[in-house]
């Protein structure tokens, strides 16, 4: 109510602002910073998710500014809120790079609104930086893809589970919401196991409606099909509201980790923390980074951040860390190149190393994605994962999978065949 | 073959005289010392090998170790390479002596887990007490022996059997022992034939599980008689499985009526097309959140009653906070009712954001006290209780509900005001004071669905945008301003969700569903109950 | 001529038409021939922000005539917006040929990627401009006229209406994010390169598509106006005034409900088509709920059965909305736009452009001793 009268100023203001918009109002420049755009929903369904990253790149451009900046200038941050509309976002990207001319953008979230401000870089040429896992099959000029593409993420877990560590699985349900991401990383996962060995009929597909609620009927069947007989486990690419009504009835139905273990790519510190974990010890995840990971860096960077928001109980997950370390690529480039020149960042960027959190150095790839090892958490009973197993080394993201019939003859290289869809077969690009 | 027969001895000494009256003859230390060095290394496959190096050592305090292993409360001292573990109490022994340690030294860590670990911890700890005094926990002890199928366990399992006098935990001891043998390639053909016997008239899923894994080179009669043990289950569970659907839409209905009763009253009765209720639902949420989290911080003993003392409280809040919109907004806009829609849709917005800058975006956690949590079982029938209690929950508001119509002068005077509100009003009765205490009784009532949904789904500023279509759905199905409307109206939605889901899916099945919620108002304009008379054309 | 006629008693009309045209000529002109450094220059973010304003305008104007004429209040109207907004789509989709990214000559990418072999027969067709246009018009006509056949008929009415036409939007979006259904799902169709063989992205073609927004709006205008000024007009007020009387006197109520329902939903699928290329993108989420109550808010808040109004609401709304999500004010918008929502409602009942009108009439009335002709009626508000 507080606002009333703004608003009525406001809506007086806008008949005059109007006019001014009209003639496209240049905004004043401050000569001694430099623009980041931070693209994350900040109300809407995504908000839950997004609202963290967004905190992560002012927490990081605090940072870097304690250190004096990039090349001496002072970076300021500029949060838009696209509101989980997925055409707003494209219109917010175009904001951002024509009237506040930003030298890069940290944003997205969902792989829609990805695809919605693609053509919107790709005209202005400008920097992305997309923080979160995906289903791949997109390797773009002006997108820096930091989090897991499905060779990061989704194969080393079932490589995981059909271990002697992970239970020798050998019957499998593969659930997700119905959208992009979980449609081509179960593809991706199908043709995998069918190429391992695994008999079709031991593998269930199923999936459901964004923010499922009711899970009774989808929890019987996987309890069923899981008396087969065989180690049954679930890979679960279910996506963020419909987690926590799903864990709840597999908690209450008492499906435990050692009888029907479950295995998420979507669910991270951030989601758990929204859930009593007492029921789902030794559930599974698989990320590129728990906060639970021990070492310096990780450590340090904690307590800055709880400090930061000044929540000591404030939780870190992957996502962020792709922040973290695309954040700290993007400087780096920015001071090879001497510049903050779309271009010469661009040309930059492959190459350079950053240190990730979990004590590695991940590389920028010439396709544009990075190197990041994987681990597999055990859900515990304070909300935080143990880190079960990883690999041994980094994972080269891989933009385009070779299990599929399209994408296989594929290849992004930014840097010797300039292109993002290099057809092997035909040798052209696209 | 030693383990065996420490084992037997073990069992003889549990038998002779359980926990008390330890045999210190029977137990050999040098496997625990075994068993310890190798947990002390803290890699899962050590750790598997301590679990059963411990489990063969047989000393009395072998199952206290292993159930500490599973809790996380065995403890190294990496420096020295000793292993202790505490006790729930809190007392921390040396694991190797158990002897209380008054001062633990400091950096202890606990041993790490894994799945197989833990797997292999509850193996052990189900045949380490199969002979335990108390009968829960040998009832425990043989699930855990029947999931583990452990063949070395198979000779205390004959000893337990023989020693056993309660027929329930004898039961369990056979059904174990049946797995047990079932699995054993080298049992004898009898034998396992009489198991499968015992697994057919277990008649569980567990059973086929088991049934199932029988490799494809086994003796003809056993294939024989397990597949048609296999076939003779399988009938059995699937016409439970018709019961359990019916159950399950019985369970979604129930959760359809709590979020729609309320807005029977306020859409319902009133005719404002209320788009806050999902936020009365989501600050009936929000409360039982903060009920809880004072129970968390200052009476910890408090928790499992949290739930009940959050219901009158979530009632007040979001009633109160209903009388306040009635109040200030929607009293300007009677004879209005598409207007009503509008503020109330911007108050919506305005309680989400409110609540999100409050609490933050994220989910917040609500726990399930200890006796709404985990399932029971009727013949194939599994009920989870949160599920029940919220079928209960649901029954009790909508009897109250209707009681509180019916009988109350509120009551009384809301069914005038709804009927004739010029009348009522020329009666001495204050309309006004009449028209903010039934919104302020539908959104308490939606305040109350906030407290049951946060048992079932996520406590987040969305969890009111997910109700609202439902709910509307429910009412306008019913036929608006009918009670018995929105209860039929729920539970057919419901039943007929859960029946056309396992064919068509859940999402083809929710389309399907609308469709025909569409095609039925075709056929009854106003509703399933349609209101008669000349209330229609008001 | 027609228009004169029409805008005889209309002088809202009339000086809505002059900005709407003026627009569609002098903002490609400012974005075109005025040199970027210039203050007046139109950016491309301007330009691709009032052509989306505009479209939404459009789909603002056809709610307005069924719901401010003839007191249907459809929550389902963003599903034909979407609908129209989907054949655009699938023809620009088309369009891209072998520049997807696996340079498939018929299949889009997210077909191709899913493993689709051949193209599902509902995308027979789209290649051709002239079939896309049509089936932008064809489609939310068509379901708008089966819907309001059968619910007209049955004489479903008011709020019963109201949940269904959100019932009818809500299984829609559900169907459209199932990705079997072949529409993309989630992600829904993006990625356009050529609309007529000119490039989306061109400034050139993006001053067209402003111009063709701005020429769309003005014609929906003139022919909802047709409508609302005619006899057919006068019975469809009747209808939202008293539509059991209008019934017993004789009229086929049914019939002038299906007509304009029709009508509204094809104006409404021409602003999702053009609203399309302009954003760049359509997926499923337009179809939401929220979306279609957001489109009465507009109306509501711009003055209900004005036309004019109702445009100049969804302007508003949408502008308000860009400014507030940007900068500080990024968490705090729902706030103001809630609270602008519950402002209108109880004091500007009549919306913006109700009460400018009242005003007018009152400043009119008290300079002129003696008024020549009785106030324009304004309509009621009441059920």
């Amino acid at each position: 109510m507080l606002k009333r009268r703004n608003v009525l100023a406001g809506l007086a203001a806008t008949a005059l602002a109007g006019g001014a918009l009209l003639a496209g109002t240049p905004l004043a420049q401050a000569q001694d910073t430099v623009k980041i755009g931070v693209l994350h929903s900040l109300s809407g369904t995504m908000a839950i998710s997004e609202t963290t990253l967004k905190d992560t790149i002012l927490f990081l451009i605090e940072e870097q500014n304690k250190k004096g900046g990039v090349l001496g200038k002072k970076l300021e941050a500029v949060v838009v809120d696209p509101a989980s509309n997925w055409p707003l976002f494209a219109e917010k990207a175009r904001e951002l790079i024509t009237q506040h001319k930003v030298a890069a953008t940290f944003g997205c979230w969902t792989s829609v609104s990805r695809k919605s401000v693609l053509p919107v870089f790709k005209e202005l040429n400008n920097i992305l930086f997309y923080p979160v896992q995906y289903e791949g099959e997109e390797s773009e000029r002006n997108v820096f893809y930091t989090g897991a593409a499905p060779n990061q993420q989704a194969i080393p877990a079932v490589d995981y589970l059909m271990s002697k560590d992970g239970g020798e699985v050998k019957r499998w349900v593969l659930a997700g919401t119905d959208y992009v991401y979980p449609r081509t990383t179960n593809k991706i996962l199908e043709a995998y196991l069918l190429a391992k060995g695994v008999a079709k009929e031991d593998i269930m597909i199923n999936y459901t409606p964004f923010g499922h609620s009711d899970w009774q009927t989808i929890v019987s069947e996987i309890v069923k099909f899981g008396s087969g007989g065989k180690k049954t486990a679930v890979v679960s690419t279910i996506n963020g509201d419909a987690n926590v009504p799903f864990y709840k009835e597999l908690g209450n139905k008492g499906v435990k980790a050692t009888d029907i273990p479950v295995v998420a790519f979507s669910v991270g510190e951030e989601e758990l923390a929204g859930l009593d974990t007492k029921d789902l010890v030794g559930h599974l995840a698989a990320w590129n980074y728990f906060q639970s990971v021990k070492n310096p860096a990780n450590e340090e960077f904690i307590k800055k951040w709880q400090a930061f928001n000044k929540n000591p109980k404030r939780v870190t997950n992957d996502p962020m860390e792709a922040h973290v370390i695309g954040f700290a690529m993007w400087v780096k480039a920015v001071e090879k190149a001497g510049s903050f020149d779309v271009d010469k960042v661009i040309d930059a960027l492959p190459g350079i190393e950053a240190p990730n959190l979990t004590g590695g150095t991940s590389k920028m790839l010439p396709n544009h994605h990075i190197t990041k090892p994987v681990l597999i958490g055990e859900i515990r009973a304070d909300g935080q994962f143990d880190v079960v197993w990883q690999t041994k080394d980094l994972v080269p993201g891989d933009a385009w999978t070779d299990f599929l019939d399209g994408s296989k003859d594929l290849e992004a290289d930014w840097v010797g065949k300039k292109c993002g869809n290099f057809n092997m077969k035909t040798g052209k690009c696209g | 073959m030693g383990r065996l027969i420490r084992l037997l001895l073990l069992i003889t000494s549990l038998a002779v005289g359980g926990f008390a009256v330890p045999h210190r003859a029977a137990a050999a230390p040098e496997d625990l010392a075994a068993g310890l060095a190798l947990i002390a290394k803290d890699s899962f496959n050590d750790t598997l090998s301590g679990i059963d190096a411990i489990a063969r050592s047989g000393v009395p305090h072998a199952a206290a170790l292993v159930e500490a292993l599973q809790d996380r409360r065995m403890l190294i001292d990496t420096a020295n390479q000793k292993v202790f573990y505490r006790e729930p109490a809190g007392t921390v022994r040396e694991a190797q002596s158990n002897e209380v340690v008054a001062s633990p030294p400091a950096g202890l860590t606990a041993v790490r887990l894994n799945n197989r670990v833990r797997g292999a911890a509850s193996a052990a700890i189900g045949a380490l007490s199969l002979m335990n005094p108390d009968p829960q926990r040998r009832i425990q002890a043989a699930q855990a022996v029947m999931k583990s199928r452990d063949p070395t366990a198979l000779a205390v399992l004959d000893a337990a059997l023989a020693a056993e006098k309660l027929p329930n935990v004898k039961a369990e001891l056979q059904l174990a022992w049946a797995a047990v043998t079932f699995s054993k390639s080298d049992a004898p053909l009898d034998k396992r034939l009489e198991a499968v016997a015992l697994l057919k008239d277990a008649r569980s899923r567990e059973a086929v599980s088991i049934l199932r894994s029988l490799p494809a080179d086994a003796a003809a009669p056993l294939r024989e008689s397990t597949t048609s043990a296999i076939s003779s289950i399988e009938q059995r569970l699937a016409l439970w499985g018709y019961v359990q659907n019916v159950w399950y839409g019985v369970s979604l209905g129930s959760v359809l009526l709590i979020a729609a009763i309320g807005l029977a009253i306020t859409f319902g009765v009133m005719g404002v097309i209320n788009m806050a209720h999902g936020e009365m639902v989501m600050l009936g949420a929000y409360t039982t959140f903060v009920v809880q989290e004072f129970c968390r911080t200052s009476a910890p003993w408090l928790f499992d009653y949290s739930l009940v003392a959050a219901i009158p409280l979530a009632f007040l809040v979001a009633g109160g906070v209903g009388v306040a919109i009635e109040r200030g907004v929607i009293r300007h806009l009677y004879g209005r009712p598409l207007e009503t829609l509008l503020a109330t849709w911007g108050i919506s917005l305005i309680l989400q954001q409110a609540v999100r800058t409050a609490f933050g975006p994220t989910n917040r956690e609500v726990g399930t006290p200890q006796f709404m949590s985990g399932a029971m079982e009727i013949g194939g029938l599994v009920i989870t209780w949160n599920r029940l209690y919220i079928v209960i929950f649901a029954g009790l508001i909508f009897v109250g509900l209707l009681l509180a119509l019916r009988y109350t002068s509120l009551g009384l005077h809301m069914r005038a005001v709804t009927q004739n509100r010029r009348m009522a009003s020329s009666m001495g009765i204050r309309t006004g004071r009449v028209d903010a205490l039934t919104f302020g009784l539908g959104s308490g009532i939606a305040g109350l669905a906030g407290v049951a949904l946060s048992q079932i789904d996520n406590v987040s500023p969305n969890l009111g945008q997910s109700y609202i279509i439902d709910s509307f759905l429910v009412v306008v199905f019913g036929g608006v301003g009918n009670l018995w409307g929105t209860l039929i109206g729920a539970l057919s939605i419901g039943m007929a969700n859960k029946l056309l889901e396992p064919y068509a899916g859940a999402v083809l099945g929710k389309i399907l569903l609308l469709v025909a919620i569409i095609v039925f108002i075709q056929k009854r304009p106003r509703g399933l109950f349609a209101l008669k008379g000349r209330a229609v054309e008001a | 001529m027609i228009t004169r006629a029409l805008l005889e008693n209309d002088r809202t009309g009339k000086w809505f038409l002059a900005i709407v045209l003026g627009l569609a000529i002098v903002v490609p002109i400012l974005h075109l021939a005025v040199p970027p450094s210039s203050p007046f220059h139109v950016s491309t973010a301007t330009l691709a922000l009032l052509g989306k304003y505009l479209c939404f305008a459009l789909l603002a104007l056809s709610l307005d005539l069924v719901w401010g004429y003839c007191g249907i209040l459809s929550l389902g109207h963003g599903a034909f917006f979407a609908l129209g907004g989907y054949a655009m789509g699938m023809y620009l989709m088309r369009q891209i040929g072998t520049r997807g990214v696996y340079a498939h000559p018929v299949l889009p990418d997210f077909m191709v990627f899913l493993n689709w072999k051949e193209l599902p027969w509902f995308w027979y067709g789209f290649e051709n401009a002239w079939f896309a246009f049509l089936m932008v018009m064809a489609v939310p006509g068509l379901l708008a006229f089966v819907f309001g056949w059968f619910a007209f008929r049955s004489r479903v009415t008011g709020v019963y209406l109201s949940i269904i036409t959100q019932a009818l939007t809500y299984a829609l979006l559900l169907a459209f994010f199932r990705n079997d259904m072949g529409f993309g799902g989630n992600n829904g169709l993006t990625d356009f390169k050529d609309i007529l063989g000119f490039p989306v992205q061109a400034n050139t073609t993006r001053a067209a598509l402003f111009a063709a927004s701005a020429l769309a709006l003005a014609l929906g205008y003139l022919a909802a106006r047709a409508i609302v000024a005619s006899r057919l007009g006068k019975v469809l007020v009747c209808i939202r005034d008293a539509e059991s009387r209008t019934r017993f006197i004789g009229y086929r109520v049914e019939h002038y409900k299906t007509f304009v329902f029709t009508v509204s939903a094809v104006m409404a699928g021409i602003a999702g088509a053009l609203y399309v290329p302009q954003v760049g993108i359509i997926n499923p989420s337009e179809f939401n709920p929220a979306n279609s109550i957001e489109v009465v808010i507009w109306v509501a808040v711009g003055g209900r059965g004005t036309l004019a109004g109702a445009a100049l609401g969804a302007v508003l709304v949408n502008f308000a909305k860009t400014t507030f999500t940007t900068g500080f004010l990024a968490p705090y918008w729902l706030f103001a736009l809630g609270a602008l929502f519950v402002i209108t409602t109880i004091w500007l009942p009549k919306g913006i452009l109700g009460k400018f009108n009242d005003l007018w009439e009152r400043w009119r009335s008290s300079r002129v001793a003696k008024p020549e002709q009785k106030p324009a009626p304004v309509p009621q508000l009441a059920e």
